[in-house]
């Protein structure tokens, strides 16, 4: 065994052993599904399992449990709430917004949308990955729906979700967001935000994968993606994923505003570190709007896939937005869209953080990310000469 | 945190060869005294070599080698590896390494990186190309240059401006090379453009003229 820094929980994240513990209780001694109004034991025990899960959801983010809609992760809840609204027959409106940083479950989901005759509009963002404002706001007459995530996958922009949520209200638009990122880390709260729909992980909060939720503010229909036995309100069908939801919630209940304050504190060392690289600029905000956990730079003249494989190597495991890395060689969306070139999306590296991250690997961390920056430009073509 | 050994042998897709080249690239960095250089790739592509040879002038043999790299892992392989396989090599022998050769001798490569075997292959040929021509040897003709633009890549597509039809038109007359290109003068790809083709000539005694052609289609990419 070898000792290794994890820094990509933007990614994904380890199951927290308590949780885990919780996930094999319900796997195999209290293995029911929640059955109808009159069950036997085992249906009973589950359906209170998960309603109490369902409480713990809608607790954290000032929703109703009624509210609350378990899926199998943050992309089924971004295609509910996106194609539930457009392939309602209620919604007469063609038209649906968005960005051009969301994650491809988002954008992919939305410009698909095309195709049944909407129109689609993906609103710009500036150089730090806020949503121009003026922009959105011009979009939203006649709109259907507009869906902006919280916290950016990539560079960790922070939208401020509460003034859309408003101006979408004003307008009597549906207002969607994406909040994987964003979930149990920052302050959400459906109510002060006017959110209407919010998708929600369990994998990037050190729950088990595959589980995860959509908020569906009540009076809200959605024509559903899963239709046959009418669970979860008729919204998605199919036997609850019991074990998974109870360790979903236990997760959400460790997850405690303090962590936030200590992982954004470790984040802004690692930035400084960082940027004491030479030639290497942050991409994303600094400070309150950037979400607690995502540090992402650039590293001129060095190409991501190369630096991602030497950390390796040295024991760091972190992520990139180079094209090399992907299995479509295309560079991040999200770096091009913030206006960086493909060469700042090739050198880009995002580090992520969670509660388990130390100061010392932080530290760590930096130096090993400088040492491989250093040995890959004593041989790069492009880097500037220094003899 | 731990996890099993780290030794990547179950990378995807890399080979255990691919990864100690990459991690001990062999006759890396700048050689001083080369009597030619080339350089191939494109920076916006995240895929760029160059390489410096020094050759014995009676025998032709390639007595030295090294390369610069910006580009991926597969990219440093590559290179590394072509080095050592045309060290010590005649011009005429380190012409008929293939890009397979370099590919088979790293035990495979994953498909969608085969790019950079064939990038590397591209560069000695060019390399070679030129050092004919330096010397008076080979005649600086159409084939020349369109080898040394298969070099130069395009920055959207990713694709050699000779595939890509990118170059239009290639005019050589005596030691003036005039190459047209099908890009607007005030397109973002022009200037760097511009600047890999000058590099990719860089060392021959010729006079480069190039032309931009911009057409309406370019210019909403």
């Amino acid at each position: 065994m070898v000792q290794m820094i994890y820094l990509d929980n933007a990614e994904t994240t380890p199951v927290d052993p308590e949780v885990a513990k919780i996930v094999l209780e319900y796997m195999v001694e209290k293995f029911g599904l929640p059955g109808g109004e009159f069950g036997h034991s085992l249906q009973e025990e589950a359906t209170e399992a998960v309603e109490k899960a369902r409480e713990v959801i809608a607790a954290k983010i000032g929703a109703k449990p009624s509210e609350i809609v378990f899926t199998s992760g943050a992309t089924e809840s971004n295609n509910l709430a996106i194609k539930g609204v457009a392939y309602h027959p209620l919604y007469r409106k063609r038209r649906v917004v968005t960005s051009a940083i969301e994650h491809k479950s988002v954008l992919d989901t939305v410009l698909n949308l095309r195709r049944l005759g909407y129109r689609v509009e993906v609103i710009p963002v500036d150089s730090e990955g806020f949503v121009k404002m003026d922009r959105l706001e011009a979009s939203l007459e006649g709109a259907t729906l507009v869906s902006i995530q919280h916290a950016n996958q990539e560079i960790g922009t922070l939208q401020d979700i509460k003034v859309i949520g408003e101006l979408c209200r004003e307008r009597g638009v549906l207002f969607h967001t994406d909040a994987a990122q964003s979930f149990a880390k920052e302050q959400v709260d459906v109510e002060a935000m006017n959110i209407d729909l919010l998708s929600m992980t369990s994998h990037l909060i050190r729950g088990p994968k595959g589980v995860g939720a959509l908020y569906v503010r009540e009076g809200i229909e959605l024509q559903p993606l899963i239709e046959g036995d009418g669970r979860e309100r008729g919204l998605r069908a199919g036997g609850q994923n019991v074990p998974a939801i109870v360790g979903f919630a236990e997760a959400v209940k460790r997850a405690s505003p303090e962590d936030a304050v200590r992982i954004r504190r470790l984040r802004d060392r690692l930035i400084d570190k960082l940027l004491q690289i030479e030639d290497s600029k942050l991409n994303g905000p600094m400070g309150e709007k950037r979400v607690c956990h995502i540090v992402n730079v650039t590293f001129r003249y060095v190409e991501g896939e190369a630096l991602l494989l030497q950390a390796e190597m040295q024991g760091l495991v972190c992520n990139t937005g180079s094209a090399c890395y992907s299995q479509r060689l295309e560079p991040s969306h999200v770096i091009t869209a913030i206006g960086g070139t493909h060469e700042d999306a090739h050198g880009s590296m995002r580090l992520s953080l969670s509660r388990m991250t130390t100061q010392e690997e932080v530290d760590a961390a930096a130096e090993i990310l400088a040492n491989v920056v250093a040995k890959l430009r004593s041989f790069s073509p492009l880097a500037k000469r220094r003899m | 945190m731990s996890r099993p050994d780290a030794s990547l042998e179950r990378r995807i897709g890399y080979s255990k060869k691919v990864i100690e080249h990459f991690m001990n690239p062999r006759n890396v960095g700048r050689l001083e005294d080369a009597d030619v250089t080339a350089k191939v790739g494109s920076v916006a592509c995240g895929d760029l070599i160059k390489l410096y040879l020094k050759v014995d002038e009676k025998t032709e043999r390639i007595e030295k080698i090294t390369f610069e790299s910006y580009g991926c892992a597969a990219n440093i392989a590559t290179s590394s590896m072509l080095t050592e396989l045309a060290k010590g090599k005649t011009l005429e022998e380190a012409r008929k390494i293939a890009f397979k050769d370099i590919a088979d001798e790293l035990g495979g490569l994953p498909r969608i990186k085969m790019h950079c075997a064939v990038l590397s292959k591209t560069g000695l040929d060019a390399a070679i190309s030129k050092y004919y021509a330096m010397k008076g040897k080979a005649k600086i003709d159409d084939t020349l240059v369109k080898l040394l633009l298969r070099g130069v890549l395009d920055p959207i597509t990713g694709v050699d401006i000779i595939s890509s039809k990118t170059t239009d038109s290639i005019s050589v007359q005596d030691h003036e090379v005039a190459i047209g290109l099908r890009v607007d003068e005030k397109s973002p790809i022009a200037k760097e453009l511009e600047n890999d083709i000058r590099e990719a000539f860089e060392g021959l005694p010729v006079t480069l003229k190039i032309v931009f052609k911009g057409n309406s289609g370019d210019s909403n990419k």
